[in-house]
């Protein structure tokens, strides 16, 4: 399988994290995520934090707030049918929340089981009281991440960056 | 401290609570929900308290948080067997990175406590301790008598993290009290007394 990762982005949005005085980021593997968890993994000033399921993430970064550190949580859009529940707590205690979340069942997927999830995301996260940012453009990513991490740090509240699957490109098994 | 019980163990889990927190220090103290919440807060109320009184499965990993920003500070979560059931996956995630300041004290009564003692999975043959040990958490006791508890308390305290302890205890739900509910009150108490900070 060979994935073509348009990531002209990575590099800049690491910066916009680093700036936003995040410590911890925790993440479940997606390939769009690639190079910004090795980035993350690499950094000596940041923790890196691997889960098991995406909804240990959003526990995790309450705990972060509550000891005075920043933190984001990274996954791909099937995570997020993972972490209703626990984003009710993040919720009723206020907890600033900023997750970056790599699209699939959208723009030319290949595999019908991606799409159900990945069509409800925005509504889900919007039900449950999620500011919900999108990103389709490589060229917008970075600065949409920086205005998703004010929203959280400075005004308090939940925020995703849904960064499309048109923007991250699309695998292809056929090679 | 002892207690007749469905599940025959004679340590009773408020008096359990009470007597762990006693030696607490300036230990922050991260609930379960349910019973979790009520011992505790019965035991006073405290600043340092953060009561997670409404989501199954999130304990270890919010204690996990704020343990990696507090280093200098001991981090308790205190929990019930369905809690922790529910985020067993957490387990894995602490044998990894491997918290020095973190102890996880599971109040073992085998059953859902707050929804009308249905037998949880620990009361049908698994071990916590062994998932623990075998998720890479080394330092992991059971504990189910009055001696054995005394012995184990300044561990919970003083050993290098990550600590796991089972402690057993009847079944027999303790009076619930008026512990703090509102999220937004409690957490930034909390994060107040964290980090001298009021905002």
């Amino acid at each position: 399988m060979v994935q073509t990762i348009r990531d002209n982005w990575s590099s800049e949005v690491f910066y916009v994290l680093k700036e936003a005085k995040v410590k911890q980021i925790a993440y479940v593997p997606d390939a769009g995520h690639t190079n910004l968890i090795k980035k993350a993994v690499s950094d000596n000033e940041v923790r890196a934090i691997a889960l098991t399921s995406e909804q240990e993430g959003v526990a995790l970064l309450a705990g972060a707030w509550l000891g005075g550190e920043g933190g984001a949580l990274l996954m791909q859009s099937s995570g997020v049918g993972n972490v209703i529940n626990m984003l009710g707590m993040a919720n009723e205690c206020r907890f600033p929340l900023l997750m970056l979340i790599t699209m699939r069942g959208e723009w030319a997927e290949f595999n019908p089981w991606q799409v159900p999830m990945g069509q409800a995301t925005e509504n889900v996260l919007s039900a449950i009281g999620v500011i919900v940012h999108r990103a389709n453009d490589t060229s917008k990513i970075s600065e949409t991440v920086k205005a998703a991490a004010n929203l959280a740090f400075e005004a308090g509240r939940m925020v995703a960056v849904l960064i499309g699957q048109r923007a991250v490109g699309v695998k292809d098994w056929s090679k | 401290m002892e207690n007749k019980s469905k599940t025959g163990f004679m340590l009773e889990r408020r008096a359990v609570v009470h007597r762990i927190l006693r030696d607490r220090g300036e230990a922050a103290v991260v609930t379960g929900i349910g019973n979790a919440v009520h011992d505790v807060a019965s035991a006073g109320d405290n600043e340092k308290n953060m009561y997670l009184a409404g989501v199954m499965g999130g304990a270890v990993m919010v204690a996990f948080g704020i343990a990696l920003g507090q280093l200098e500070r001991r981090v308790l979560v205190i929990t019930g067997d369905g809690e922790l059931l529910a985020g067993i996956g957490s387990l894995a995630i602490i044998g990894v990175e491997k918290p020095k300041n973190l102890s996880i004290i599971v109040i073992d009564n085998e059953a859902y406590g707050a929804t009308g003692n249905q037998q949880t999975h620990t009361g049908r043959g698994v071990d916590l301790v062994g998932i623990a040990k075998a998720s890479g958490i080394s330092n992991a006791s059971l504990i189910t008598n009055p001696l054995e508890l005394e012995k184990g308390i300044p561990s919970f305290f003083q050993d290098p993290g990550p600590y796991f302890s089972v402690v057993k205890v009847g079944t027999k739900s303790s009076p619930r009290i008026n512990a703090p509910k509102d999220g937004t009150y409690v957490s930034r108490r909390f994060r107040a007394a964290m980090t001298g900070k009021n905002f």
